[in-house]
């Protein structure tokens, strides 16, 4: 693994959202990873207070077998999403243990007629397992995630 | 269209089965509801420990008004407008935070004790002989009409005049006694931030989707019921526990029979709750510990009374509903005809293990979130209903199930889970307080 593989990883996973590829993505994590999205600025604490989302591989599966439900009336017309990245920080490189990386993003969703825009931080913690990068932890910071939202119905 | 500001135009919009469309699309009834409906009820301002000391102040609205929640220097909370008497500026912009020993205008300094009196103004002397005493502007601050700090649960009246607290509450507030009693030490605190998820949609339906127990196994299908297919299709044995997000969550999946045998009961001006045998709160695994805390403070009667009461959703008109077994509360803030936003609040019972605090979490992200799967469900219909209401040719929005043509919504009563008596009992007490300072008819 070299750190371009390290950058390669974190476009490859934000196409994967932008073409809808959510089954390929869960293939990403690692089984114990956790998606993070805290709802206050500077948050250090998912389990006691409340987060827009920290969901386990049994939830973000629920979440992406919904997207494609017959029944998923939310979803009728679907939601489509864009990224657009900045050049990561890559603030640890450890190819043996846990290489942490930080990468300002806009994020785009959108909807029927409605569009939204997200400018987020994403920090991810990606681990080698199996002779693959893996995620294991991803913590999405939202620039205002203290402003009301309407729906964010796809992943940052 | 305009509405004449009078009782006969107010009750010709409710029939005792429906409600008109206008309630939910008219600017025009939004604006009448902000001036009478909102002033003439008690509306939920904050939580006391959100204000914990002398000078700590919160921001916030009672329908469209601007208002201060602020620990006043005797230890009592005040409700101020957040509005300077001088030129108008709000004297508070930031949500949270700690004045002292007053208030000061950023605008011109004219400063204010935390009960809202007038304390300086600089280069007083220029007001000499002016009649400056006679002036709205030396009022000060103005409070609001009437404030009630219940259990920890502060509301204001705006009116100066009207109904009395526990007058209006009534036998409603057993459910916020309950919520507080599941705390060893009798109090709760605020825990994190709200949840704040803005819907495009009149505040009334979210009010009557609390009580609409009909729609969790229909809307709720695309969430809880894929839950309920992952979890049966995973591989396990049969000892494996149950995750705790699944505790959660696949209850909404339960048949019509289970909201049915429920129960919902109705008390007057317009409060309710479901769940009044059990709910969908009713069999979370236990909570290591915490058993032993409540018999401590409470004895072991008194603990299976509080704890053995599972009510799932209470609504207080006019737009707040809390669950007391989870301790989490949900503020219907309307900002529009067609605008709503929802903050949910959750709290931590003091002397309780944290397990407590960290299931009502889940619980809210999962429930309530703007990202959640239950709240994308929840907010399609709504604004799928906000704009099928321009359809014309039927004015009316039915609220009939389980209607006797003999209802008496003035006395409490507990009837099948999937009646629509609650959403009634609203649109009554919505018809009452809209038009308590209304004249009959126009002059």
């Amino acid at each position: 693994m070299t750190r371009e593989d390290v950058i390669d990883f974190l476009y490859a996973e934000a196409r994967m959202l932008d073409e809808g590829r959510f089954s390929d993505w869960l293939d990403l994590w690692t089984p114990e990873g956790h998606y993070w999205m805290p709802l206050d600025w500077g948050q250090t604490d998912p389990i006691h207070q409340t987060s827009l989302l920290y969901e386990d591989q049994f939830m973000l599966r629920l979440r992406v077998e919904r997207l494609n439900g017959a029944r998923t009336f939310s979803q009728k017309p679907k939601s489509r999403c864009h990224h657009v990245l900045s050049r990561p920080f890559i603030d640890a490189y450890d190819p043996g243990g846990v290489t942490r990386t930080v990468t300002p993003m806009h994020y785009v969703e959108t909807r029927l007629d409605e569009q939204f825009l997200l400018a987020i931080t994403a920090r991810h913690d990606l681990v080698v397992q199996d002779g693959a990068l893996k995620i294991a932890g991803k913590r999405v910071d939202i620039v205002n995630c203290d402003a009301a939202f309407g729906n964010i119905q796809l992943l940052p | 269209m305009g509405y004449a500001e009078t009782r006969a135009a107010m009750q010709a919009l409710v029939t005792p089965t429906e409600a008109h469309r206008d309630l939910y699309i008219s600017p025009d009834i939004y604006r009448l509801e902000m001036k009478h409906l909102f002033a003439n009820t008690w509306v939920f301002v904050g939580h006391d420990s959100q204000v914990p000391k002398p000078g700590d102040y919160y921001t916030t609205q009672v329908g469209d008004q601007p208002v201060i929640l602020v620990r006043h220097s005797d230890g009592e909370v005040r409700v101020l407008y957040n509005r300077c008497p001088h030129k108008g500026t709000k004297v508070v912009i930031d949500r949270a935070g700690n004045t002292g020993k007053f208030f000061r205008c950023p605008y011109h300094a004219w400063s204010f004790k935390t009960d809202g009196c007038l304390l300086a103004i600089p280069l007083k002397k220029g007001y000499e002989n002016t009649g400056f005493e006679g002036s709205e502007a030396a009022k000060g601050m103005r409070s609001v009409g009437d404030v009630r700090n219940y259990r920890g649960f502060v509301f204001a009246r705006l009116a100066p005049e009207g109904i009395g607290f526990d007058e209006y509450f009534g036998g409603s507030l057993s459910s916020f006694d309950n919520m507080v009693d599941r705390a060893p030490e009798g109090r709760l605190e605020v825990a994190g931030a709200p949840l704040r998820y803005l819907h495009k949609c009149n505040w009334k339906m979210l009010l009557e989707n609390q009580t609409d127990t009909c729609h969790p196994m229909v809307a709720h299908e695309s969430s809880a019921g894929t839950a309920v297919k992952i979890w049966e299709a995973m591989p396990k044995s049969p000892d494996t526990p149950k995750p705790m997000a699944m505790e959660i969550i696949a209850p909404f999946m339960s048949p019509y029979e289970f909201f049915e045998n429920m129960g919902i009961r109705t008390w007057p001006n317009g409060h309710g709750h479901t769940g009044v045998h059990h709910s969908i709160h009713s069999d979370y695994s236990a909570v290591p510990g915490y058993w032993e805390q409540m018999v401590a403070a409470h004895g072991a009667e008194k603990a299976q009374a509080v704890l053995g009461e599972n009510r799932h959703n209470t609504c207080y008109f006019p737009n707040l509903m809390i669950k007391g077994p989870i301790q989490l509360l949900r503020n219907f803030i309307p900002l529009a005809a067609d605008r709503t936003l929802v903050e949910t609040w959750i709290y931590r019972l003091v002397g309780a293990p944290d397990m407590l605090v960290a299931r009502t979490a889940m619980y809210n992200r999962l429930i309530n979130a703007p990202t959640s799967m239950v709240g994308h469900d929840d907010l399609e219909m709504y604004e799928r209903a906000q704009e099928g209401l321009a359809a014309s040719p039927n004015d009316w929005v039915n609220v009939q199930r389980l209607y006797d043509p003999g209802e008496d919504l003035g006395a409490e009563a507990v009837e099948n889970g999937t009646t629509e008596r609650q959403m009634r009992n609203q649109f009554a007490a919505w018809v009452k307080f809209m038009t308590a300072s209304m004249p009959e008819a126009a002059a």
